[in-house]
């Protein structure tokens, strides 16, 4: 698409202020952050430090405070048509099936309704769901809602993924089962992902780069280039030595953070 | 990560949540419903005199004497056109303000302070006014069950779409959805359950507006019978005008249950 010299995201010296109750507070501060077409990028951090933040200014959801956030070389002005976003808590709407659900971003484009079903269709192969299509989310559990929600983003096709701590509720198995799989659907489309999440493992497992932030205000503290072949095995990547070097190496600078944090 | 395919099976998760079977429940109620009457039924003319409470033979025969000369259909009708045409009106009026206000910004914090003064008036009160002003036809009755149904419309429709999900919101604004969308996809469904409460409460208000007008000045209505049989010292005929207005009451709200398992299936 774009020329290989522009990043497909570019935030520069970003700060982000919240007002509530009176109370001015700095939730992240002096971010400076590429995202090169196609790469795939881990923001680590201590909970509270401004994490969700910055997915949502690059969302469009939130006014920056000062700095500048830019997606091909464009200021972001309101929701771009760039973002695809997963949230932490699915944001599934409880009233429409599985079908509906997934098929609810081809709807707002206007496709025809055959074409939305063959699509919804075809993703719900692909996360495996298939048959759960007249199901409510309700019924299902929380890595089956989880892939219903990548579903959702993968019809919406957008060319930033912005994750926000995507697998955080689900269980250790499920986590790493669920994260294999949308590794290897990241891989068939070959997209740009921010990814946010407080696993430094899930981080560095499916991240070309991990970006360590610091507690409140959020600052970007260290910067660590992932190493290590495509395509991965999710789960067995973690006992490479390249892995375990850089899990230390990371860990190391979080744990400066958390000393006196809450998490 | 199985699946809960046990669609429909009962599920004791919580307290509100036990499951008992269809049959035992509605047996336990026509067992209280029987003792109730049975025990009016024998104490009335024993204990004390039917005279001042009547009793359930009597009421039932008045009922069917008259079914029989038509004024239970006559009275009841008129009832039933005020009561649901000012459901309808207030409901449609009340949600559309509560929507409205919403999503109105400042404007919101001006008004609902004088909603919240409107709604603690002790509307009943305005029963008279509107018999002055409208006169005693039916739109005297209307205007008051308006008057009577109107806020709770508003308040559920107003907190409705302050509890909408701001995630699911958000969700919507990053697929691009423009605000029909957001209309048909998030807000109506999410008002939902609020509408049908609202509905629901306000099934009973619409019931007393119409028959407290009726009360202060008509010439029909069921409100209108109970008055005059007063007039008469006719315990049984008011009882009768109790029992008609309780039945209308119990249908109407039989009909909202009816669609509420419709349009809450997904829970």
């Amino acid at each position: 698409m774009a020329n290989d010299s522009q990043p497909k995201l570019s935030i520069r010296d970003l700060a982000v202020e919240y007002k509530s109750k009176g109370r001015q507070t700095v939730a992240l501060e002096g971010v400076r952050l590429d995202v090169r077409d196609g790469e795939f990028v881990s923001v680590v951090g201590p909970s509270g430090c401004g994490k969700s933040t910055l997915l949502k200014v690059v969302a469009g959801l939130l006014q920056p405070a000062a700095g500048t956030a830019e997606i091909d070389g464009q200021p972001i002005e309101g929701v771009p048509d760039q973002i695809g976003m997963v949230f932490q808590n699915d944001a599934l709407l409880p009233w429409k099936t599985v079908t509906d659900n997934v098929r609810l971003p081809l709807a707002i484009k206007g496709l025809p309704e055959k074409e939305q079903l063959r699509e919804t269709e075809r993703l719900l192969k692909m996360v495996g769901l298939e048959g759960f299509g007249s199901f409510f989310p309700k019924q299902l559990s929380g890595g089956m809602k989880k892939r219903v929600a990548l579903a959702r983003t993968f019809a919406y096709d957008p060319e930033i993924y912005l994750m926000d701590e995507p697998f955080g509720p689900l269980d250790a198995q499920t986590r790493v089962k669920i994260g294999e799989q949308f590794l290897r659907m990241w891989d068939a489309v070959g997209k740009s992902v921010l990814f946010i999440t407080h696993d430094i493992e899930e981080a560095i497992a499916m991240s070309d780069r991990v970006i360590v932030m610091s507690a409140r205000p959020g600052r970007i503290k260290a910067e660590f280039d992932v190493r290590l072949a495509r395509p991965r095995p999710f789960y067995d990547i973690r006992f490479d030595p390249v892995f375990k070097e850089l899990q230390k190496e990371i860990w190391a600078q979080m744990a400066d953070e958390t000393s006196g944090g809450d998490s | 990560m199985a699946a809960k395919t046990n669609k429909g099976a009962p599920r004791s998760a919580s307290f509100r949540e036990r499951e008992y079977s269809k049959t035992s429940i509605w047996l336990g109620r026509l067992v209280v419903l029987a003792l109730v009457l049975g025990l009016w039924e024998l104490l009335s003319g024993r204990a004390f005199n039917s005279f001042w409470l009547s009793k359930p033979s009597l009421i039932g025969g008045r009922i069917v004497e008259m079914i029989g000369d038509g004024d239970l259909w006559f009275h009841m009708s008129v009832t039933l056109q005020e009561a649901i045409g000012g459901l309808v009106i207030g409901m449609i009026g009340g949600t559309l303000l509560g929507v409205g206000l919403a999503f109105s910004g400042i404007f919101e914090k001006w008004i609902y302070p004088y909603m919240m003064a409107l709604y603690s008036l002790p509307r009943v009160s305005l029963a008279p006014l509107f018999i002055v002003w409208f006169g005693i036809g039916l739109s005297s009755k209307i205007i008051m069950v308006v008057a009577m149904v109107i806020f709770v419309a508003f308040y559920n429709a107003f907190e409705g779409i302050r509890n909408i999900d701001k995630d699911l919101m958000d969700m919507m604004s990053t697929y691009k959805a423009k605000w029909t969308h957001k209309l048909r996809w998030v807000v109506l469904p999410s008002i939902t359950v609020w509408l049908l409460t609202s509905v629901r409460l306000n099934i009973g208000m619409a019931l007393i507006g119409s028959v407290i007008a009726e009360l202060v000045g008509s010439n029909r209505g069921l409100g209108y019978y109970i008055t005059y049989s007063s007039n008469m010292l006719d315990t049984t005929g008011i009882f009768t005008g109790l029992v008609l207005i309780m039945a209308i009451a119990v249908v109407l709200e039989q009909l909202v249950l009816l669609l509420e398992r419709r349009l809450l299936r997904y829970r």
